[in-house]
């Protein structure tokens, strides 16, 4: 098997997987970077969502093969203390419930922030509707992005 | 291959060897025949007899261990509020760890029916209480003075000469003396914790991507497996050809038993391939339905079915012979998914010495006597750690997905972590059932309710009705019985059982009784409340006063009848002990109609955590509108014919609706909120649509429904 070599959250990485591995069962399976969370497997859900060179992407569908020298950033490499202005935000409106789709949920909101840090309510329910949340927290992601778009 | 699992079993042995510096006090919170907390000396481990604790550390640290799997209804901190209110202690210093399976202490260690909180309330209360008073009579043994002049606060005791002491520097000595038999509750008023918003004590862990979920149990040497079961219910294997698959990279076994064809590897990636490459034939093995024969079949049976009583007062058939006025409709409700966005998953390692078993269950003491039974070992060989959930909505109550990773385990004789992927977990059974039920309603000539029939037909849905609920009590004649069709095909509880379609049949129902009777749906509602107050008809299992003040409350709050442009449906239902109002605002846009706001009023009685009581309402209101509009599983020859979420559809951002909450603050014990929001909100969406509209529906999902296609 080949051996990939990634950068993933300012570091590098070895795989040495299947060209068609998704990059999320590399970083669950592989790399021990678990905040990512498969939740579809077929682009539906946004739970595996992570930035690719700062773009959101859903990494269930992203072979390791198509990466290359892009830069990987995941929930665990968003901010060093967990402290990023949308991670600050979640825990500031009380976001959770069960919890796991929240990393997917974030690592969207704080791509859209990065294009747009004003987005209108209807830009911002467009950005997420990709990401199911089967707890119902959509009133309360939506009130953090509102949040968080003013600390950025 | 990392290792990145940090459980709460590492948490708990910490905790444990704390013992020696400070207060240890163990409970049995859910054991009926202790209900004095007991002095832990040594560590409570599971052969103590009580394994639900809260400590307090000579440093000051307060852990309270929550014995309840957390599946987001948030009892991780609703559970210690409760404690700490009592104990008054420093919140900021509060740690709460997930305590494991321990079935001698534990009486209940499950999470469900919405019965966490309400089952609870009084043992935690009396765990923190009892711990309080010790920590005050060891500050008034230590400064010599009587113990009614001292005061405690934010984890400090406090004598009337302004000495203080802090729990920490008390605990050794508070561990010292004996347990109260009797302890005395706080005031409602009185409480600081209990009533206000605290954020979800696993916030930090869950935003930043901790390994918190069955999912993320990791550990080396452990293999992966996925498992091929039947696509079709009342089918079998007939025979396998795995030659293929065994030889593709990373797979070390594919294994058949029972129903299932198990492909065991290195990697789930390597495994989902490989899986694709078995060869499997299946013969039939019962019946094999489609959605189809359902729907012929529920007609039938309505017709012409024998039905079991449910409730029956006075004559029936008299009052609908002699009414001025009848209606009947039926209300038909599709099959549907848990679907937790945490798909099902468990690892087990079965070894000669005994049992481990790690995941995601709400009812662990049912999957350890399971499995020991399959295994044919005794219980306590076996260990349950329960992870974070990640959903259940009643799917983890189900322990099928436990068993099958232990088998697993003992026949490849190996530690094994068996994931579902998401069409798994769509295809695999356990669904809230599809059941049609029948309405029929009587008027006299004054617009008065005198008969009222329910049927409901449902498959493997045992009594899909709740024959006590209202209006049962407020109507002179009435009739509520079912039928039950067997079926391979597997249900289950889910959300709210049979109330979260049940609420939205009867509401929408009673509102067009109340528009054939020429009456205000409010009015006609508490017309009839007030009928069952002044004369009740059999016996009463509901709470009128509650249900009155919910109903005037929600009316109030959403401006009933006075926004011009907007047209409102109402509905109130009573489930799980709690009782729910709610209005739903509707606008027309461009010829459709759009769910603008849902104003919901619950009466669960004390609020503990305002944030999260919230959070279950908004929740809750998400989840019935969603399912209501849009979630339908069908089959074709027993297969699901929605297998993920391109084409099982759920609620998304852009679909919901403001949410406006609100509490009734009554002094009544908590009653429960995991579920009780959820079944109004079909109704008060229908019938503010047929406002809009003019067209009344009468099928889930919404979209679906023959009328309201026609809009
Ligand atoms: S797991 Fe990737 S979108 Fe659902
Ligand atoms: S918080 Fe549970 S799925 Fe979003």
């Amino acid at each position: 098997m080949p051996a990939y070599n990634l950068l993933i959250n300012g570091k590098q990485h070895t795989a040495d997987v299947a060209a068609d591995t998704p990059l999320l069962w590399v970083l669950r399976d592989h790399l021990g970077l678990l905040g990512t969370k498969y939740g579809c497997g077929v682009a539906q859900c946004g739970a595996c969502t992570v930035h690719l060179n700062g773009a959101a992407v859903k990494s269930c569908v992203l072979p390791v093969s198509a990466i290359k020298t892009s830069a990987v950033t995941t929930i665990e490499g968003l901010s060093e203390l967990g402290d990023h202005p949308v991670q600050a935000a979640w825990d500031e409106v009380d976001v959770p419930q069960c919890g796991y789709c929240q990393a997917g949920q974030i690592m969207t909101a704080a791509a859209l922030l990065k294009k747009n840090a004003h987005p209108a309510d209807k830009e911002i329910a467009a950005a997420m509707n990709g990401n199911i949340c089967r707890c119902g927290a959509y009133h309360r992601i939506h009130e953090a992005i509102k949040l968080a778009g003013t600390k950025i | 291959m990392s290792t990145q699992h940090t459980t709460s079993r590492r948490d708990f042995l910490k905790l444990s060897s704390l013992a020696g510096g400070g207060l240890l006090l163990g409970f049995s919170w859910f054991s009926s025949e202790a209900e004095v907390p007991t002095l832990l000396k040594a560590p409570p481990a599971g052969t103590m007899g009580f394994n639900s604790y809260l400590s307090i550390s000579t440093d000051g640290v307060i852990t309270i261990s929550s014995p309840n799997p957390e599946l987001g209804q948030n009892i991780m901190t609703s559970f210690p509020m409760i404690v700490a209110e009592e104990l008054d202690a420093d919140w900021t210093k509060v740690k709460v760890i997930q305590a494991p399976l321990d079935t001698k202490g534990f009486d209940r260690q499950l999470t469900g029916g919405s019965g966490a909180v309400p089952h609870s309330w009084n043992k935690l209360r009396t765990a923190g209480a009892t711990a309080r008073f010790m920590l005050i009579q060891a500050a008034a043994k230590k400064w010599n003075v009587p113990a009614e002049e001292c005061t405690a606060a934010n984890s400090v005791v406090t004598h009337s000469s302004g000495k203080q002491l802090g729990y920490g520097e008390l605990a050794e000595a508070a561990a010292a003396l004996p347990v109260p038999k009797e302890v005395k509750f706080k005031n409602a008023k009185d409480f600081k914790l209990i009533g206000t918003a605290i954020k979800n004590v696993a916030n930090k862990s869950i935003i930043t991507g901790k390994p918190l979920f069955g999912m993320d149990f990791y550990r080396p040497g452990m293999l992966f497996a996925m498992i091929q079961r039947p696509e079709a219910f009342g089918t079998k294997i007939k025979s396998v050809d795995s030659a293929a698959a065994k030889a593709m990279p990373g797979i070390v076994d594919v294994v058949v038993f029972q129903n299932n064809v198990a492909i065991v590897g290195k990697s789930t990636w390597e495994v989902a391939k490989a899986r694709k490459a078995v060869k499997i034939i299946y013969e039939p093995d019962g019946a094999v339905e489609s959605t189809a024969d359902h729907d012929a079949l529920f007609k039938s049976l309505l017709d012409t079915g024998t039905a079991t009583v449910r409730r029956k007062n006075g004559d029936v058939d008299a009052a609908f012979a002699g009414a001025a006025k009848t209606i009947k409709r039926d209300y038909q409700c599709p099959f549907i998914a848990h679907a937790p966005m945490e798909p099902m998953n468990f690892f087990a390692h079965v070894r000669e010495d005994g049992v481990e078993l790690i995941g995601p269950t709400q009812t662990p003491a049912s999957a350890q006597t399971a499995t020991a039974k399959l295994l044919n070992i005794p219980e306590d060989r076996i260990t349950l750690e329960i992870t974070r959930l990640g959903g259940g909505f009643g799917r983890r109550l189900k322990f099928d997905y436990v068993v099958e990773a232990a088998e697993l385990s003992k026949l490849i004789n190996a530690p094994v972590k068996v994931i579902w992927s998401r069409e798994d977990d769509m295809s695999g059974g356990s669904y809230r059932p599809a059941v049609r039920y029948r309405f029929e309603a009587a008027l006299d000539a004054a617009g008065n309710l005198v008969g009222y029939k329910c049927r409901g037909v449902g498959i493997n849905a045992g009594n899909p009705t709740r024959e006590d609920n209202f209006p049962s009590g407020a109507v002179p004649n009435l009739l509520i019985d079912c039928i039950e069709h067997k079926s391979a095909i597997t249900t289950g509880p889910w959300r709210a059982p049979i109330t979260n379609f049940l609420g939205f049949a009867e509401q929408a129902f009673l509102d067009e009784v109340a528009e054939a009777a020429k009456k205000d749906p409010v009015q006609f509602r508490l017309e009839l409340l007030e009928k069952a107050k002044a004369a009740p008809v059999g016996e009463i299992k509901y709470d009128i006063n509650r249900m009155i003040t919910v109903i005037k409350t929600a009316a109030e709050k959403a401006g009933w009848g006075k926004l011009p442009g907007v047209s409102q449906g109402f509905s109130v239902y009573f489930s799980h002990r709690s009782y729910v109002a709610q209005v739903c605002n509707v606008l027309m846009q461009a010829g459709k109609p759009v769910v603008q706001k849902i104003t919901a009023v619950s009466d669960c009685g004390q609020v503990i955590n305002l944030s999260g009581a919230k959070q279950q309402v908004m929740g809750g209101i998400v989840d019935g509108l969603g399912h209501a509009m849009y979630s339908k599983l069908s089959f074709k020859n027993g297969a699901a014919e929605q297998k993920n979420f391109n084409t099982y559809r759920l609620i998304r951002m852009q679909e919901i609706p403001e949410v406006e909450t609100h509490f009734i603050d009554n002094g009544i014990d908590p009653t429960g909120l995991g579920e009780p929001a959820l079944p109004p909100t079909g109704g008060a969406v229908a019938n503010a649509i047929f406002k809009a509209t003019g067209k009344r529906i009468y099928t889930q999902p919404f979209i679906e429904d023959a009328n309201f296609k026609t809009i």
